[in-house]
């Protein structure tokens, strides 16, 4: 064991609060797929590039995996695990991605889910150089990201209750 | 990647932070936004033994105007420089730059202290506060001193700044209403650092320049104020041949490294493109 002393962190995470004693040295990601076991945050480039290991945090969308748990102490987090409806049905991003297959591997999605969140709360009707722009900290390798676009299109759409009318590419 | 161990210090007040930065000396290292030193500290080419995260201090936070400047708290991220109506409105400069800075994710928690101090020369903020003729608070054991933006740097990493001091603020001295502006950047993709990038702000009056500053982001291992090329064109209308005698005195002080953004003669010509499109931006924008 480390001499370092360890540092108390208090998160609500999902709507759950949470109590841990962490080292200083741990990450938010690490502190959130091993302590908490919320493996939808994923580990990619871990240098702030790739931005799979994005939550929300405080309204805000960090990347995980450049800061530290203890930076994050009194926050309020949410994750992809945290995204769908109350009653377990998904919520217009998740069927947004769905029905516009904005997904085909599959393991940026949950940083992009995260991402396009905070980005249609600050934004609601963004228009597509907008989405563009918006999700340029998270890079996908399958798509080339035009239908994640319309997946963001789409969700926008029926948060604002209207339908929209394109289909996937 | 794991970084390595350290004693995690959550000051409330400057006076605490400088406090824990002179016990500890070069072994301490400040925390802002973090999205420099974090990846350094994975990477181990930086290893302190205490982080001082500096994000519990309130004092410094906030954009405010103070008789004729600006003053940004050092911990002010670049989200909220882009948010803020009174930098809209008075240094509308400060939000294109910070626009083009990372991305998003790393823009609500990047601050602009974080990324004059770091002495990174690819950071675009310094090469803009040379430009704009700012100047840094920083409070060290001793007191507080003022350092000028074109004094700050000394070479890669390498600045005025003392280990146990820390920037507490920019201030800014406001231009004069209706002043043209433009940073244009180069750069491979999105979030990318600079291939070569350029600052200016003129006013103009009568269809010439009556003032011009002028800076260069990451062709030098410091940011370049560029003082030769704002005495050329100062007086001038911008005609051709003026832009293109104050192009070559600007592409002479550059010192490109050569690197994965391309070998050093084109980093200086793209230098030299970018002054001229921030220019003809600049002109364009600018009221008389």
């Amino acid at each position: 064991m480390s001499d370092i002393e360890q540092v108390p962190v208090t998160l609500t995470v999902n709507g759950k609060k949470v109590q841990r004693f962490v080292e200083p040295r741990t990450l938010l990601i690490h502190f959130l797929r091993e302590e908490l076991n919320l493996t939808g945050p994923h580990i990619g480039c871990e240098t702030s590039h790739c931005g799979v290991c994005t939550v929300e945090l405080n309204g805000m969308s960090v990347k995980s995996c450049t800061m530290f748990a203890a930076q994050a102490n009194g926050a309020e987090i949410t994750t992809i695990e945290g995204m769908a409806n109350e009653d377990g049905t998904l919520s217009a991003l998740q069927e947004g991605f769905r029905q516009m297959h904005g997904l085909q591997c599959g393991f940026c999605t949950p940083g992009m889910i995260m991402r396009a969140h905070v980005l249609l709360k600050e934004n609601p009707d963004p228009t597509e150089q907008e989405i563009r722009m918006g999700i340029s900290g998270n890079l996908c390798r399958c798509t080339g990201y035009q239908n994640i676009v319309k997946a963001i299109q789409y969700a926008a759409a029926k948060l604002q209750g209207r339908d929209f009318q394109e289909a996937a590419e | 990647m794991i970084p390595g161990e350290f004693t995690y210090h959550r000051p409330s007040t400057v006076a605490e932070a400088v406090a824990i930065l002179a016990s500890h000396g070069d072994e301490a290292r400040p925390l802002a936004g973090g999205h420099s030193i974090i990846p350094m500290m994975k990477l181990r080419m930086a290893a302190p033994e205490h982080l001082i995260d500096l994000s519990g201090v309130a004092d410094l936070k906030g954009i405010r105007e103070e008789g004729g400047a600006i003053v940004i708290g050092a911990m002010t991220t670049q989200h909220e420089l882009i948010a803020s109506d009174l930098l809209a409105s008075k240094l509308p400069i400060i939000r294109e730059t910070s626009l083009l800075i990372a991305d998003p994710q790393i823009r609500y928690l990047g601050t602009i202290g974080g990324n004059v101090a770091n002495g990174d020369p690819g950071n675009d903020m310094p090469a803009l506060m040379q430009c704009l003729n700012a100047s840094y608070k920083v409070v060290g054991p001793n007191g507080e001193r003022e350092i000028a933006a074109r004094d700050f740097y000394e070479a890669a990493y390498f600045t005025a700044l003392a280990p146990e001091e820390l920037v507490t603020a920019v201030v800014i001295p406001v231009p004069p209403a209706g002043h043209g502006f433009a940073y244009e950047k180069l750069k491979r993709k999105v979030g990318d650092y600079a291939t070569a990038a350029a600052a200016v702000v003129l006013t103009m009056s009568g269809g010439s320049v009556s003032s011009c500053s002028v800076a260069l982001t990451n062709v030098g291992d410091t940011p370049l104020y560029a003082a030769e090329a704002c005495d050329i064109l100062t007086g001038s209308t911008l005609d051709a041949d003026t832009v293109n005698r104050a192009v070559a005195a600007a592409e002479a002080i550059t010192r490109p490294a050569s690197d994965g953004r391309g070998p050093a003669e084109y980093r200086t010509k793209m230098a030299g493109v970018m002054l001229r499109r921030a220019l003809a931006r600049a002109a364009e924008r600018a009221n008389g």
